[in-house]
């Protein structure tokens, strides 16, 4: 009965955020195959994971598992049981003075039990939208950890303004999700050299910047 | 539910025909020219006719729906193509309130409006309230960067994307004495005859196009293929003043008129294209472009068709 009903709730997820963005999936670097692979994405609303989620292929999208904050999603009742049940999360602590567990030993296992998962690497979302924040070393640690798994980079377009932080009603605009060509870490590659080369990659896969008005 | 008219089926059933014999061509054609599918312009014809497909058979779908169906099929392409304009427009942070409202209320209410025939209201909830509510509702963040722009391009989207589509299943309300029960025929005039004059046109264009008609707008409009078309879609219209409350005159002049105000609507929404520098509106099917590249000739032609209708033929 739980389990129809957090089937039922992601049918009527995926069609909503089919309604409000009309989005379309670019395989510009990797083919929709069922390899395991950590996809990194630029975050900019409550929404992206949905929206890449959303994007994958049903055999794809039953391994992959988002990656979520804990504070956030365990706040409520609802959002718990939607975080828990509907898209089976990763939940991870990001506060370092207070958590208990782990984030990278937490994803490590999801990766170790076969799931693909779904990461934002810039952490917190970017009210801007338009230049990516630093990433935080957990992409870098679990690419050391996992050398074999492929690291697809993803641009999510548009939903930051579908959805700015702080606004409660979506407004429906056309988006796109982008999947560029896997990366791996390089042999005796510095950590801070490889978070730059996979924020690069990212920052690339972004349709060029249009002209404000005029 | 509605029984369909005996005419509305003989017109489905010929159109089903053409679009088999359209389907048969190109799939010959891609078998003789383009089995790898890298040629152009039989892709693009194939993607088209895949396109109309869908079109009659929501259409067919709509008119079996009655009034409600075609209402409801309408709202939703409202919202599409909205959906579509919106996200070219340079709306700000400070739109969002505005923009929701432009979605989740203008377009239910206009078509709300068009379901209980309110002419009185829907000919002027647009153009007058929802043109004077939504630039109040942007004033409440205070930001006035680019105000005028912003503004000018939410009204434009709703006068085209909203109010003038929304004048399709208008068609319906419309009474029109010994033509009772017969109004789905309007739409379906209205449909084919844009929809064969652009495609004349394509054709017409490809066979003997020689003078391009706007190289900065549309560089692939031709002066033959507009005339070809033009004319072809006119006679098209007269042949088919059987399906219509208008006598072969009547029917060829509007349908002229038809053809015209499509023509002028494509080049219209191509400058838009080109000023915002993008080839389609949408990906609503791929590779063919979104709601507003099928929509755009019928959009400026579909007020206008009403009004000469209602003035010339109707009671109401």
């Amino acid at each position: 009965m739980r389990e129809l009903c957090a089937r039922i709730t992601a049918v009527l997820i995926r069609l909503c955020a089919r309604f409000i963005t009309s989005v379309r999936a670019v395989w510009a670097g990797v083919e929709p195959v069922g390899r395991q692979r950590v996809y990194f994405a630029n975050h900019a609303s409550h929404g992206d994971f949905i929206l890449v989620w959303t994007c994958l292929p049903p055999r794809l999208r039953r391994d992959a598992r988002p990656v979520a904050g804990a504070d956030y999603w365990l706040a409520s009742p609802l959002k718990r049981w939607l975080i828990r049940d509907v898209f089976d999360a990763v939940l991870i602590d990001r506060d370092p003075a207070t958590r208990r567990e782990d984030p990278i030993a937490a994803m490590g296992a999801a990766l170790d039990d076969g799931a693909s998962l779904i990461l934002f690497p810039e952490g917190t979302r970017n009210p801007g939208g338009e230049h990516l924040q630093p990433f935080k070393s957990g992409l870098y640690h679990l690419a050391a950890a996992h050398p074999r798994i492929e690291l697809v980079p993803v641009w999510i377009a548009n939903l930051n303004r579908v959805m700015p932080k702080g606004e409660v009603v979506p407004i429906p605009l056309i988006c796109t999700v982008t999947f560029g060509a896997p990366l791996w870490l390089a042999a005796g590659e510095a950590k801070a050299d490889f978070l730059a080369r996979a924020a690069g990659a990212l920052a690339e896969l972004a349709p060029e910047p249009k002209e404000e008005g005029r | 539910m509605t029984t369909m008219h005996p005419d509305l089926i003989t017109l489905l059933a010929g159109i089903g025909g053409l679009l088999v014999v359209a389907s048969l061509i190109g799939y010959g054609l891609q078998r003789r020219y383009s089995p790898r599918g890298d040629h152009d312009v039989i892709e693009n014809l194939n993607a088209r006719i895949r396109a109309w497909w869908i079109m009659v058979v929501l259409m067919a779908l709509a008119f079996l729906g009655g009034k409600s169906g075609v209402v409801i099929l309408f709202a939703f392409a409202s919202f599409s193509a909205l959906r579509e304009f919106i996200t070219l427009a340079s709306a700000r942070r400070a739109d969002h309130w505005a923009l929701a409202t432009a979605f989740f209320v203008v377009v239910p209410v206009q078509y709300a409006l068009i379901w209980s025939e309110y002419y009185g209201v829907y000919s002027i909830f647009i153009p007058v309230y929802a043109f004077l509510l939504l630039p109040i509702i942007a004033t409440l963040r205070g930001d006035s960067r680019d105000f005028l722009v912003r503004i000018a391009e939410v009204q434009w989207a709703l006068m085209i994307c909203v109010f003038c589509v929304s004048h399709v299943p208008a068609l319906l309300s419309l009474e029109i004495p010994g033509f009772e029960g017969r109004n789905v025929l309007l739409i379906a005039f209205l449909i084919v005859v844009v929809q064969l004059s652009d495609v004349l046109q394509y054709v017409w264009g490809k066979l003997c196009g020689r003078r391009k008609i706007a190289p900065r707008l549309s560089p692939s409009k031709t002066v033959e293929g507009f005339l070809g078309g033009v004319v072809s879609a006119t006679a098209i219209g007269a042949g088919l003043a059987w399906m219509t409350p208008f006598g072969v005159w009547a029917a060829a002049g509007l349908a002229l008129m038809i053809a015209l105000l499509g023509f002028c609507g494509g080049l219209v929404m191509s400058a838009i294209k080109r000023d915002r520098g993008i080839k389609d509106w949408g990906h609503l099917i791929e590779g063919h472009g979104g709601f507003i590249d099928r929509l755009d000739s019928v959009v400026f032609a579909a007020p206008i068709f009403f009004h000469v209708v209602r003035y010339g033929w109707s009671l109401s």
